[in-house]
């Protein structure tokens, strides 16, 4: 299996298990159960990522999970969005600027920024989906020339929920990329789509001869996106998908994360439709 | 595995040479663990004697039973595998990973004190040999050590025993793990038991296997004494109690997610999770993090787990595996699939143990039958009525 | 060609139609305007016609009281607003609003309906090209009643 391509060899002697103590600098709430955490380093700067990978993020006393990263690389903090889903969510959505959290990473394999050049690049994040492809967004635009056309396509259960709604306005005004919103259902005061994810593949321009889709959202809504740009012509080894899994030690040794014979953890999170396309199709693997 | 044996004489011990061999392990302050009778089964535990041995003891193994018989020799290592493994001691079943302190001046951490005595392991059998291999591979040979681990095997010392009893529920030979420990091992003792004599054929596996030794009392081996040894090794591989073909079974498993025969086995499994209890492989852990009433205290503690239990695969308000049909569908397919795509070999090294230890007797090698003899079974009728 | 076989030719949803199921097509359409906000039809109304969006957004949307209208679905250039015209009692089961200005052709239902009972190849032929939409829209339903963005 194919593992994240960032250079390991400079991390290895640190005990992975144990982790780094961050400071909070900055705390964005987003939405009413969702807020952004800006981390920074107890000194000199933060270990390099990849758009895709994520941190373990450690509230203290409470436990552990799995956060994507959703800033730039290279911003000079790590930046997460957690949405308040549990305990550890709980109380890390709670912090103050100047906790400090607990972090371990990053890890995981990264979105194909370099396989996407020179075609045309589709976006397509379903509710918090969004945070884990904004690194990859950021990069994109950041080298605009390199990319042919640039679709993004969001989905959200309403209007209120939609993430980074500001950053989307202005994204939504740019010429050189299509950005289409849908949700699952609005009042008359919404001007764009309602409808489902994949319904926008067909409403919207680009070459599925030559283009590479990234995809980020509940697993669900994924396959059916895999689908509709199946339909459309993308081709499968040209389709990646972000999956989650049960997320403990993010290292490969505790197992739980295992997706049939990936590890999430080092396999993944991103990973190549046609690699696992088999998989996916099977009931509580 | 370590490099083939450094010397190739072999030697000669009696039983007193055995005691040597022990007293003087533990005069280097090895912390000494070797089989031991308790509670109706021959465990491992601290040991400081041949009299603390089975001696005179064997076992009877059958899917879902484990009974101590004696022997009708004086036998020290005639019985197979109990519910132990190695793996208890090198990838302990509950280890605090690191604390935290919250204070005036901010958050320290601190590791936990390392153990400061190392292990020697007496009496391993050669499946044991490639299960601690097999951990290796993962634990210590990936991207991110597990530090701890590397350190307790370095420093570990193995003295190995080739098996002259068969267990009841034995496909080692079906693995190709053994009866024979080939590598692996400081000091490997094949037990040479006849009426008028009771010696152990020794051979060296490592120069601090043949530093050992030259302070025991031993004398040369024959060639009639080493043909003896091989006589019994073989006898052993003939007398397996299973066996499991595996040949293309990573396709079979992997082609095979819905095939009828999960359902059936799931209808017997209790998702107990014995089997990765005793399994010498099985190696999934989860963590506890614990706070302390003040809220300034903190550490986080690493257990094994188990892909039986339902929240081993919780995600979002539910488990991914939810059925004990699938639990048992990834044990096995694990077990003798997915870890030749992760770890480049099988997971399994035919013990057996989960074969002997399962409450309602589910053996895997008769369920990887059962998918073999019928693959793609239950497609049903044809349209059309063709 | 006439002016509305033209546009019947040119519409997805009747790409590939046979020239003379076309024409039988266009002596049941007519042209529609509407401005945002007029709706198209009402739910409980009789379904007479359904509607081929030429230009603009048509928002479908059901009423309940203590609330605003909900809409559940958007259709754009290209789209099919009206599947009840097909099924007994040939009632709308939803509004259809204009979201923006929005020029459709409406096809009259009795009138097709008429010569489908009178061409089955036609009427085979209309079949075909709603029951994807239909499956699509279906499955799409689906999808919103799983409310997958939801927490667990």
């Amino acid at each position: 299996m194919s593992t994240a391509s960032t250079d390991l060899s400079r991390r290895a002697d640190l005990d992975a298990l144990r982790p780094q103590l961050y400071r909070v600098a900055r705390v964005q709430p987003e939405l009413a159960d969702t807020s952004t955490l800006e981390l920074e380093p107890p000194s000199g700067s933060r270990p390099a990522f990849e758009a895709g990978q994520f941190n373990m993020l450690y509230a203290f006393g409470v436990g552990e999970i799995a956060v994507s990263i959703s800033g730039a690389t290279d911003a000079p903090g790590f930046i997460h969005t957690v949405r308040n889903v549990g305990a550890v969510s709980a109380a890390l959505a709670k912090l103050e600027v100047g906790a400090t959290v607990g972090l371990r990473g990053p890890y995981g394999s990264a979105w194909p920024l370099a396989a996407a050049r020179g075609a045309d690049v589709l976006f397509v994040a379903g509710g918090l989906g969004l945070a884990p492809l904004r690194p990859a967004i950021y990069a994109v635009l950041a080298n605009r020339a390199h990319y042919g056309r640039v679709i993004i396509l969001v989905g959200s259960r309403n209007p209120a929920s939609l993430l980074y709604a500001d950053e989307l306005a202005r994204w939504q005004e740019r010429l050189d990329l299509d950005l289409r919103l849908t949700v699952d259902h609005a009042d008359a005061a919404w001007h764009s789509h309602v409808g489902v994810v994949p319904a926008l593949i067909r409403r919207v321009a680009f070459d599925a001869s030559d283009a590479v889709a990234m995809v980020c959202g509940p697993e669900l809504m994924m396959r059916f996106t895999v689908n509709a740009l199946r339909e459309a012509g993308v081709e499968p080894e040209r389709i990646y998908l972000s999956l989650e899994r049960n997320m403990k030690c993010a290292v490969g040794l505790c197992g739980h994360c295992q997706f049939g014979p990936a590890f999430i953890c080092k396999d993944g999170p991103v990973m190549r439709f046609d690699r696992i396309a088999q998989i996916l199709a099977v009931r509580e693997i | 595995m370590r490099p083939p044996p450094v010397d190739q004489t072999t030697v000669l011990i009696s039983c007193e040479g055995l005691q040597a061999l022990i007293d003087a392990l533990i005069s280097r302050d090895y912390e000494m663990f070797g089989p031991t009778v308790r509670d109706g089964a021959i465990i491992y535990d601290a040991i400081a004697r041949v009299a603390d041995l089975p001696t005179g003891w064997t076992d009877q193994q059958e899917a879902g039973r484990y009974r101590l018989q004696r022997r009708d020799d004086e036998a020290v290592f005639g019985f197979a595998v109990g519910p132990h493994s190695w793996k208890r001691f090198l990838h302990p079943p509950v280890e605090r990973l690191w604390s935290m302190r919250r204070g005036e001046d901010g958050v320290t951490i601190s590791d936990p004190a390392r153990r400061n005595r190392n292990y020697a392991f007496f009496g391993v059998r050669a499946c044991e040999l490639h299960a601690i291999a097999i951990q290796d591979r993962i634990l210590r040979d990936g991207p991110y050590p597990d530090t701890a681990y590397a350190t307790r095997r370095r420093d570990a010392f193995i003295v190995a025993v080739n098996c002259a009893q068969a267990g009841g529920t034995c496909f080692c030979v079906s693995m190709q793990t053994g009866p024979k420990a080939s590598g692996g091992f400081d000091l490997s003792l094949t037990e040479l038991v006849e009426r008028d004599r009771h010696d152990f054929l020794v051979e060296v596996g490592s120069r601090a296997g043949a530093a050992l030794l030259e302070q025991i009392p031993c004398r040369p081996a024959t060639a009639a004494d080493r043909s003896y040894a091989d006589r019994i090794i073989a006898r052993t591989a003939s007398r397996m109690g299973r066996t499991l073909d595996t040949d293309g079974i990573k396709e079979l498993l992997q082609s095979n997610p819905d095939h009828p025969r999960w359902d059936e086995v799931a209808e017997r499994c209790l998702s107990c999770g014995n089997c990765t209890m005793v399994c010498p492989t099985c190696f999934c852990t989860t963590v506890e993090d614990h706070g302390d009433l003040t809220g300034n205290c903190a550490e986080r503690v690493r257990k094994w787990d188990s892909c039986f239990t339902l929240d081993f695969s919780y995600l979002h308000g539910g488990s991914v595996r939810s059925s004990a049909r699938s639990r048992y569908r990834q044990w096995m397919t694990h077990k003798l699939a997915s870890w030749i795509n992760q770890f480049g070999s099988s997971g399994c090294v035919g013990c057996g143990r989960c074969i002997t230890w399962c409450p309602t007797g589910i053996d895997i090698t008769q369920e990887a039958a059962a998918i073999r003899a019928a693959p793609s079974a239950g497609k049903g009728e044809k349209h059309g009525g063709s | 060609m006439e002016g509305l076989e033209l546009i019947l030719a040119k519409h997805p949803f009747f790409a590939g139609l046979a020239v003379e199921h076309r024409q039988l097509v266009a002596g049941c359409a007519r042209n529609h305007r509407y401005d945002a906000g007029e709706y198209l039809c009402r739910e409980g109304g009789a379904a007479n016609e359904f509607f081929l969006i030429r230009h603009g957004q048509v928002a479908l949307e059901i009423s309940a009281p203590g609330r605003p209208p909900v809409v559940f679905a958007t259709l754009d250039e290209g789209e099919i607003v009206g599947a009840s015209w097909l099924v007994p009692p040939y009632r709308w089961l939803h509004d259809a609003r204009a979201a923006t200005l929005t020029r459709a052709i409406g096809i009259d239902a009795a009138c097709l309906r008429g010569k489908c009972e009178a061409d089955h190849d036609l009427g085979y032929d209309m079949m075909k090209r709603f029951l994807p939409v239909l499956v699509q829209r279906l499955h799409a339903t689906q999808l919103q009643i799983l409310d997958v963005y939801g927490k667990h």
